[in-house]
């Protein structure tokens, strides 16, 4: 049912996405290109249904180029139908945010950003999800050491100790 | 002592002569913004969670949900491991129903595999986890009640979960981190008797759970706490991403065992709940039916299994019985392979779901062919509901955001992996 999908997609955007394949256990994937990425979404949510994106992640390919890739998972919930885009994007790239389309995608570009260092460009609030602001590195990279040290951070400033911490946005 | 802002109460039963009304007469104080920080360390922020919020009064404004205290590199832990040792990590991922999280890894890694387990392993499987969802829909009207005050809600829950952890103690050996799935089947077979001394304890629970709906559903202070609170519409929670019973509680009929079946759901009868209005008493209610489906799920699968094998007899993916390990050398061979190098998934990477608890429980899993994982990315269920936690508290008052944070059942082993 997603091949339909896939297909209409390949046929719509011939430069963007490429190399359409099934996957294990019958899931219809694609590989699309960094730049389109964006267009491509919303394609796929305006016209062919796809308004959840219930998984968004990023993968390490220590030595190939480019280095990562970021995999959509998306859901149709009227068809019921899942499709997996995949994109490669190379270290120092930035990858536009998708958080237009789907706001759920939200929290799982800034893992991307956190876990991977894939910056992600216009990110309503690009900061890391689950380490600390003051963490060096990206701990999920294949070379970031499993048992990685960190220096000591010093203590975060409060700026009026009388009256507690600012604005939500701020500290 | 009213004054233009911070009136409790809804907005919209303000009507024309009340009192509320006539405040448009006095002089509006304009009152400062504070900032409250519900700090990792709380007692009604399950797991540990810092959520800031903005109050205008009472009324929240803003709030700003940081998470990551309780991240223990799971993801990391799993690429160092072999394949089989992941399992006890799965469970500490959702750890009131770590079940869930076990099959769902299973399932996964069997999906590369292309692998499909016995007859009797998918029915083990299935009963335990409906064993576990249980559990935790149990620990969740427990944990609901016990925030709104009523304490005794969560005594009772406690004593009926209780219960169903003796039943799992004596099937994989503890009442919390199971660890009972493997790739390709289940550690052990259910003791003898277990199947009707679990029948007994699931009519037990259902006295429990009657008991504990009897006390809530129609409690004047809990209705009145739940009802309006934490709304989103339906279109939202599809943009956010909700699965699982908050989705449902928005009217969409969404649910990964009718949708998708996996193991044997499409073999038993249940149905699915879903509610209307998208608030924290929908949810609620979907909980408590969701307990009665489990239990008619579990009560089918223990009539329908059949004596048979627990584990797909392939010495590639499961360990060989210990006889044919210290008898042949085809047993030795195959165990020390597998023990040192772990299973050899083939490469590939794959999306595998499950309906958990909370909602689909993903895992999406990237194998270079050797033994262990490439890549384990957990696809947590809470995270949409954490993400769209602001805007369904955003303009109530703050202590509607604690039922809104129960009902979304933050569990902090699957948020923060």
């Amino acid at each position: 049912m997603s091949k339909a999908v896939i297909d209409a997609l390949v046929a719509r955007f011939p430069a963007a996405v490429h190399d359409p394949y099934v996957g294990v256990g019958g899931d219809d994937c694609a590989f699309v290109r960094r730049e389109s990425i964006l267009e491509v979404c919303r394609f796929l949510k305006a016209e062919s249904g796809f308004d959840m994106a219930p998984y968004i992640t990023a993968v390490d390919y220590l030595g190939q180029t480019p280095r990562f890739e970021v995999v959509y998972n998306l859901y149709a919930t009227k068809a019921n139908a899942r499709v997996r885009l995949r994109v490669k994007v190379g270290e120092g790239e930035e990858l536009p945010s998708v958080t237009s389309v789907w706001r759920g995608a939200d929290w799982f570009e800034r893992y991307c950003f956190d876990m991977y260092g894939i910056r992600i460009a216009a990110h309503p609030d690009l900061r890391r999800l689950l380490m600390y602001d003051e963490f060096e590195g990206h701990p999920l990279r294949k070379d970031y050491p499993l048992r990685g040290r960190q220096p000591l951070v010093p203590e975060r400033e409060v700026r009026d100790i009388f009256r507690g911490p600012g604005p939500a946005t701020r500290d | 002592m009213a004054t233009g802002n911070g009136v409790p109460g809804r907005p919209a039963e303000v009507a024309a002569g009340s009192p509320a009304a006539e405040d448009s007469l006095l002089a509006p104080l304009p009152t400062k913004r504070m900032v409250l920080n519900m700090g990792p360390s709380h007692p009604a922020t399950h797991g540990v969670t810092k959520i800031v919020v903005e109050l205008d009064g009472e009324t929240v404004t803003d709030a700003k949900i940081e998470i990551g205290f309780l991240h223990r590199g799971f993801e990391k832990s799993c690429e160092n491991s072999t394949w089989t040792q992941v399992f006890p990590y799965t469970d500490r991922l959702n750890y009131v129903s770590s079940i869930m999280n076990n099959v769902g890894y299973a399932l996964a890694v069997e999906k590369l595999c292309k692998l499909d387990v016995p007859e009797r392993a998918k029915y083990l499987r299935v009963i335990s986890s409906e064993l576990h969802r249980i559990c935790d829909h149990l620990t969740l009207v427990g944990a609901t009640g016990l925030e709104l005050g009523a304490m005794t809600i969560v005594i009772f829950a406690v004593e009926a979960r209780d219960l169903v952890w003796d039943r799992l103690t004596e099937l994989c050996g503890a009442r919390l981190t199971s660890n009972y799935a493997r790739i390709g089947g289940v550690t052990r077979d259910m003791p003898e008797g277990w199947a009707e001394k679990t029948l007994k304890t699931l009519d037990r629970v259902a006295e429990v759970r009657e008991e504990i709906d009897a006390l809530l559903t129609r409690n004047r202070i809990f209705a009145d706490r739940l009802r309006g609170v934490g709304v989103i519409s339906r279109a939202d929670a599809i943009d956010y991403g909700f699965t699982g019973p908050c989705l449902r509680a928005t009217g969409e009929p969404y649910d990964v065992r009718k949708a998708a079946p996996y193991l044997v759901y499409d073999r038993v009868d249940f149905d699915v709940p879903v509610g209307t209005n998208g608030d924290t008493f929908d949810r609620y209610l979907i909980r408590i039916e969701e307990l009665r489906q489990s239990d008619r799920i579990v009560r089918q699968c223990l009539a329908q299994s059949e004596p048979g094998e627990i584990i797909v007899q392939d010495f590639r993916y499961a360990l060989p019985p210990k006889p044919l390990v210290y008898g042949t050398i085809e047993g030795v061979m195959a165990h020390f392979k597998q023990m040192m190098e772990g299973v050899k998934v083939p490469a590939g990477e794959a999306y595998s779901y499950t309906e958990a608890a909370n909602g689909e429980l993903g895992f999406y899993l990237v194998s270079d062919g050797g033994g262990r994982p490439y890549k384990i990315g957990v696809r947590a269920p809470v995270w949409p509901m954490l993400m769209a936690l602001p805007s369904m508290t955003k303009g109530r008052l703050l202590a509607d955001l604690v039922p809104v944070y129960d009902s979304i059942n933050y569990i902090a082993g699957e948020v923060e992996q």
